[in-house]
């Protein structure tokens, strides 16, 4: 009769010491991190080198935001690299007025180009798109996300390059190159604030949100979710629809710094987004993680990357060290998880 | 006497919180049909696992043909002679039967196999079961009666001594249960003993020499078919006195109807395509009643619940609410037509481990807390979580501690929790006292009483007799996808519900 005799007595809650890891393990290792370099290297702890590399990591951290709500519901998307490419091509088009104009620069062709704000449209517009197609194709046929994106990652970047036949678009307005290359008060620059707000809000939304709330239970327990009357397939497609909202935005925001798109833009990105993300403390198995987090690990991925440039350690050897954190990150994931699914 | 094939004594196996066995034996004489007989969790499955080396007994000893031996693992049984026929198969689907037959044994030099010795040798053991399978097709396009014979004939192959059955009849046709009987009888007259695991207590009269029935775990009784009945056996198998511990609800007159499920109908599974899954399930729901479904695993009965709550689709049939028909296309449809459930499986199907115990009790009900419905408002959600914390007596550190870290009880709380919060018509409760100690229970059993007398309409689904009789004011049983009878709760008994659950169409 007594099939699992369950203590009812309160279990004291106890100080949890992984989980209190899991928070902020990513904070301590990047303070740590901070002073390691700063005491290596004096050029380190300057405003002007600290604002540098959030600059840097900027692109990076807006498409980690959206990958953040991919992830929390268990999925990847490894198109973002390519996506970025495309939509970066179609907003310099759209600036530019179109693609024959793709070498014309300054004054003489501005009555044929469009304004800075449609450019970002078309960018983010691209984005959606592509992220809605991939969303569409995971929900409905039930294709699982990494082969989905995996697909996506080379029909996007396919399409990029048969955009941009005619090689890289450059040369953009004034107020376009600001988005990437000005700076706000003469400090903060541009590109840096965007990230930021945006995080802000995106913080917003999970946390306070009924669709918050929704991203987290899909991730945790898409089942449950479902028999507790949530509509998965709505809220899994939207999440790629987000990231390839972010996708298109960190389009703009990158033809805007470098004043030019190409359709080997964003290589590789989708690795140091999602090495972002996970060592920002976010689940691969879905259902745990913070915008927080992803903020955090977007930054300390950046002073990584920084600190070993200023020390002179081979881009490679870089290469070598993200691969192992990530790795590292994943097993610290595991660990947690299976103490949870214990508890 | 002969000499019996196999004997165990006095078998004990412990699991954390409960004994599973408890001094169990069990003998099979050669050439002999042995039912082996229990209600759920009586102990057969364990005895099972025993026999066939998943599990090591704690104590007792397993004599086979004559010789002490100590099964190390299922290889190790097999090796000796003894195969056990799981009711999931154990085939490979994509692969041939002659593959699947000689599976880890095929015939050939070095890592070559020799197909046409396979195929040939498949043959010649079809052929002598009386089957017209080609060795060289493969599993996955057979139905779930050839892939039994295959499992059989991979059994034969094995030059096995013993043959151990686990409901081998629960998904075959009548005509296909009869070509069984005859390739058992078959098996008998070559000598093999054939350990015959069932619910259907007028298949044992039918194909079976001699039985052995477990009750919690212990051995209550043993001997040969012809000397006993099926009334004699469902007696053994019941056996024991009522719980006192669950006490009856006071009698209560029911409301009207608010659920009625017609003609509803389902066919296929995952296994097959044809499996009769819920044929023609029938009943009234009615407000402030607790309607228990009791029946045996297997029944229907889950299946019957998820196809009412939308979670799992069905073929036909009609569903009413308030005697309104309506379309219930998904657990979102039921939910708002004011069905609710309490899944069987509360770790897979309800809850979010990874989430605070606030979130889960809230998860169905974002509509009542959150602000033009986009924001959550966090102030209503904590007193909602405050509510039910008091009206279940839900304990807990905090309402912000994660569930995983909660007593099965209390997790089972908060899954009730959300329901109520949901202020629903009529809730579907799987299993409610699954994996929950005593005391937990009786407080669970309390609240669907405390529910029903609010004016829900509460439908129980429990495995466990003692707790149908308990919670219902009336019960209907299934099997086999179907409804077999109807009877209130106070004329019920384990012995009347028993043969209810286990023979066909019988109406108490």
């Amino acid at each position: 009769m007594i099939q699992n005799a369950l203590s009812d007595a309160q279990a004291p809650a106890k100080t949890d010491v992984v989980g209190f890891l899991a928070r902020f393990a990513p904070l301590i290792f990047l303070i740590v991190l901070m002073a390691a370099f700063a005491i290596g290297e004096p050029r380190f702890l300057t405003p002007l080198n600290l604002f540098n590399i959030l600059r840097q990591v900027s692109i990076y951290g807006l498409l980690a935001v959206g990958m953040t709500f991919v992830i929390l519901t268990a999925g990847i998307d490894l198109s973002i690299g390519s996506l970025v490419a495309f939509a970066g091509l179609v907003a310099a088009a759209v600036s530019k007025g179109g693609i024959s104009n793709r070498f014309a620069v300054g004054a003489g062709q501005e009555a044929a180009s469009y304004a800075w704000y449609l450019a970002a449209l078309a960018a983010i517009g691209v984005g959606l798109a592509g992220g809605f197609l991939q969303g569409i194709a995971i929900t409905r046929l039930k294709v699982p996300p990494f082969v989905v994106t995996l697909g996506g990652m080379s029909a996007f970047r396919g399409a990029a390059l048969l955009f941009a036949a005619g090689g890289p678009i450059s040369g953009f307005e004034p107020n376009f190159v600001w988005m990437g290359q000005g700076r706000i008060l003469g400090q903060v620059p541009v590109p840096v604030l965007i990230f930021l707000t945006f995080a802000v809000l995106a913080h917003f939304v999970l946390r306070y949100t009924r669709y918050g709330r929704q991203v987290y239970a899909v991730g945790g327990n898409p089942e449950a979710a479902r028999l507790s009357g949530l509509n998965v397939r709505v809220v899994t497609t939207s999440v790629y629809v987000i990231m390839g909202f972010f996708a298109g935005l960190g389009a703009f925001v990158l033809d805007a710094r470098l004043d030019s798109a190409e359709a080997v833009a964003g290589t590789g990105y989708e690795l140091t987004v999602i090495a972002s993300v996970v060592i920002g403390g976010t689940s691969l198995f879905g259902g745990v993680g913070t915008i927080f987090g992803t903020v955090i690990g977007t930054i300390l991925i950046g002073v990584l990357l920084n600190g070993l440039v200023l020390m002179n350690v081979s881009s490679y050897i870089q290469q070598i060290i993200i691969g192992i954190i990530i790795v590292l990150a994943v097993a610290f994931d595991t660990f947690a998880k299976s103490r949870r699914r214990a508890g | 006497m002969t000499e019996p094939l196999l004997r165990m004594t006095l078998i004990g196996k412990r699991f954390p919180g409960v004994q599973a066995l408890d001094n169990v034996g069990l003998e099979v004489l050669p050439g002999e049909v042995h039912a082996l007989l229990g209600e759920n969790g009586a102990g057969k499955s364990t005895l099972l696992k025993v026999l066939s080396g998943a599990q090591q007994p704690d104590s007792g000893t397993i004599e086979f043909g004559g010789q002490r031996v100590t099964m190390t693992s299922p290889h190790d049984a097999q090796r000796r002679g003894i195969v056990t026929i799981y009711q999931e198969f154990t085939l490979a689907p994509n692969m041939t039967i002659a593959e699947n037959v000689f599976i880890g044994r095929e015939p050939g030099t070095g890592v070559f196999v020799n197909w046409r010795k396979m195929a040939v040798e498949t043959r010649a053991i079809t052929t002598q079961l009386g089957l017209q399978l080609r060795p060289m097709s493969i599993v996955r396009n057979l139905n779930v009666a050839e892939q039994q014979m295959v499992e059989i004939a991979r059994a034969l192959s094995m030059k096995s001594r013993l043959i151990v059955m686990d409901e081998p009849t629960s998904a075959l046709s009548s005509n296909e249960v009869a070509k069984l009987f005859r390739i058992i009888r078959d098996l008998k007259a070559q000598g093999l003993s054939i350990i015959f695991v069932t619910h259907r207590l007028e298949e044992v009269m039918q194909i079976c020499d001699r039985y052995t029935v477990l009750r919690d775990g212990r051995l209550v009784g043993s001997g040969s078919i012809a000397d006993t009945s099926i009334d004699n056996i469902i007696r053994l198998m019941v056996g024991r006195q009522v719980n006192a511990l669950f006490a009856r609800r006071e009698k209560t007159d029911p409301g009207e109807v608010v659920l009625s499920v017609e003609g509803l109908t389902r066919r296929g599974n995952a296994q097959d395509r044809n499996a009769t899954v819920l044929a023609d399930v029938c009943f009234k729901a009615r407000r402030g009643e607790v309607l228990g479904i009791a029946g045996l695993v297997g029944a229907g009965r889950t299946e019957m619940a998820r196809a009412v709550f939308g979670a799992d689709p069905f073929d036909s049939g009609r569903i009413s609410i308030d005697r309104r028909q309506v379309h219930i296309g998904s657990p979102r449809d039921a939910i708002r037509y004011g069905i609710g459930l309490v899944p069987e499986d509360r770790k897979q199907q309800a809850l979010f481990l990874a989430l605070a115990v606030r979130v889960n009790l809230t998860m169905a009900s974002h509509d009542r807390i959150s602000r033009w419905g986009i924001f959550m408002d966090e102030e209503a959600e904590r007193a909602m979580v405050e509510e039910y914390r008091k009206k279940l007596n839900i304990r807990m550190a905090s309402p912000e501690q994660l569930i995983a870290s909660l007593s099965g009880g209390n997790q089972q709380k908060v899954t009730l929790a959300r329901w109520l919060a949901l202020r629903p018509k009529v809730l579907i409760v799987d299993e409610p006292t699954r994996g929950i100690d005593i005391g937990a229970k009786v407080e669970v059993h309390n609240l669907l009483f405390e529910m029903a007398s609010s004016g829900i309409s509460v439908i129980a689904i429990s495995s466990e007799l003692p707790e149908v009789l308990a919670i219902s004011d009336r019960i209907v049983t299934m099997r086999e996808g179907r409804v077999t009878g109807e009877i209130k709760g106070e004329d019920a008994s384990e012995e009347i519900l028993l043969s209810m659950m286990t023979l066909s169409g019988k109406t108490a």
